[in-house]
């Protein structure tokens, strides 16, 4: 990759006249010494496996192994239809269509780790409600999504997108972080603006612990992602408006990983603080363990 | 770079519910099946750290089981791979190991096959479906498994990696990462080469016929062989 910060991200794009997806694209092929088409290929084929997901979500029954979660993402899509949602239709569409891959995943099903499995509903959120809105081709989203995967690539090396590494920060907020700037750069923005969605972002996941109920992608992991995708399109829309990043959005990444470096373990993916010892926390933790014997 | 590129961010397909402890964890079962080289007659399974803690709520034992098994991350076989697992003969046994190592998810794997065949391995699941091998027999090792890996044991003697190289020039693969690890001076050696392309039998048999080369292993996670089902490991037994 000829990047390594998202400023050189931004830099490069800008340099070879590319979007940051195109960029992307050709960088991946250089790396793999696979062909611009096959690398292509290979996403489009993760986009459809996503939208396979959602649809599932929507339809199926999610409730997961251990019965705490399941079905909300069809309550809520059912709620956008009857009644008047007070975020509006089309970011309440995303937040269905998150929290339906997200309870795929805790019902063990087939989803794409965007850049984690416990974050994989943002990114199909924000994206699959955003084509429909817009009639977007699917080959555009599949740019989309290797501008994403260009973030993300950034995030991941200078910082990290693991829960028992840097917390939930590091999973949901870099799948934010990654949906933001991709659809700022999908709804026609500038590398710098895309840049500036991601540093937008990532400021308002700053410190979030990953606290998983009983250890498991169920609680409070799955809302999360219904939250994540709705911050993205926030933090898109603020980026296209001409909102910056005062902090530049690598030494954000940098904070990231300060933060994290610096949270408990009971608060990285242990089960040992937050939510996951709530007096109800232990014992659903407790009702698991005797299901399990 | 500890991620190399955009599949190690968007992907992998995977059975969730988790990229880390059940993804990760496939894998690194994965790649401990490849290097014994055949399904493990029994295997007793560590888990430290987060993997400790949570292995149970995420299926980190499944996961291993299924990659044990040769499952893909994706396969819809993966909830059910302890049962099948048992149902082939394979004998496992998951404990919560005390001790502590730099990354919070990791495992050790020590594995034994009918022919004989042992190996113990220590690998980290560090995000994103991604896995660090760090231990190999005793050896201190640090191999991702994006691209294939060839682990040559070798006793430590002068120009056994010039050989090891020209081997791998003649073949025209180019070499991606490279490391080197000793019991002692004089003794036992692995040298772990990460490829940028595949490597081919005749390849291997050439390299395993090098003076005071001792014998190879080699782990392509993405290659054909991963379709391999459970299936065909009497075959493989047979070998």
């Amino acid at each position: 990759m000829n990047f390594r910060t998202l400023k050189e991200l931004s830099e490069r794009s800008r340099e070879s006249g590319l979007t940051i997806g195109r960029l992307m694209i050709q960088q991946q092929a250089k790396e793999s010494g696979r062909d611009e088409a096959a690398e292509f290929a290979s996403m489009k084929e993760y986009y459809g496996i996503m939208k396979e997901a959602v649809h599932n979500g929507l339809t199926r029954d999610t409730t997961s192994r251990s019965g705490l979660t399941g079905l909300d993402a069809q309550r809520v899509a059912a709620y956008n239809k009857s009644s008047q949602p007070s975020l509006g239709g089309d970011a309440g569409r995303a937040m269905a269509y998150a929290l339906a891959v997200s309870e795929v995943n805790a019902s063990m099903g087939r989803i794409v780790a965007t850049p984690t499995a416990g974050s994989c509903g943002i990114i199909p959120g924000v994206f699959v409600s955003s084509q429909e809105r817009f009639g977007w081709d699917d080959n555009r989203m599949t740019e989309g999504l290797f501008a994403a995967g260009a973030i993300g690539y950034v995030i991941a090396n200078n910082s990290f997108v693991s829960g028992a590494e840097g917390g939930c920060q590091a999973e949901v907020g870099s799948a934010i972080g990654m949906a933001a700037g991709a659809l700022t750069e999908l709804r026609g923005g500038t590398p710098e603006q895309a840049v500036h969605a991601v540093g937008l972002a990532l400021k308002n996941t700053l410190g979030l612990i990953c606290d998983p109920v009983g250890g498991l992608v169920e609680i409070p992991c799955i809302v999360r992602n219904g939250f994540g995708a709705v911050t993205a399109l926030a933090a898109a829309d603020m980026a296209l408006a001409g909102v910056r990043s005062v902090i530049p959005s690598d030494e954000v990444v940098q904070v990231m990983l300060e933060v994290g470096a610096a949270m408990p373990e009971k608060h990285r993916e242990t089960a040992g603080g937050g939510l996951a010892q709530t007096p109800t926390g232990k014992k659903l933790m407790e009702g698991l363990r005797k299901k399990k014997r | 770079m500890r991620f190399k590129d955009v599949f190690s961010i968007i992907g992998p397909s995977m059975i969730g519910p988790s990229s880390s402890h059940t993804a990760g964890a496939a894998r690194i079962g994965l790649a401990a099946r490849r290097l014994l080289g055949v399904m493990p007659d029994a295997a007793r399974v560590s888990f430290y750290g987060s993997f400790a803690a949570t292995y149970q709520g995420h299926g980190t034992d499944t996961a291993i089981a299924g990659g044990l098994l040769g499952f893909r991350t994706d396969d819809p076989r993966l909830p059910d791979a302890i049962e099948l697992a048992e149902e082939a003969g394979m004998e496992l046994i998951f404990r919560e190991g005390k001790g502590l190592f730099p990354h919070p998810n990791t495992v050790r794997l020590e594995l034994q096959g009918a022919g004989g065949q042992r190996l113990s391995l220590l690998g980290t699941s560090i995000g994103g479906g991604n896995v660090e091998i760090v231990e190999v027999n005793g050896f201190s090792v640090k191999f991702g498994c994006a691209c294939p890996a060839l682990l040559v044991r070798h006793s430590d003697q002068p120009g056994v990696i010039a050989a090891l190289t020209a081997a791998l020039q003649q073949a025209g693969l180019n070499i991606a990462g490279l490391s080197l690890s000793r019991m002692e001076r004089q003794g036992e050696a692995l040298a772990v080469v990460e490829l940028d392309g595949e490597a081919q039998q005749g390849l291997l048999r050439q390299i395993r016929g090098l003076p005071n080369v001792l014998g190879t292993d080699y782990v392509n996670l993405n290659g054909e062989e991963e379709e391999s089902p459970f299936e065909l490991s009497d075959a493989e037994g047979a070998k």
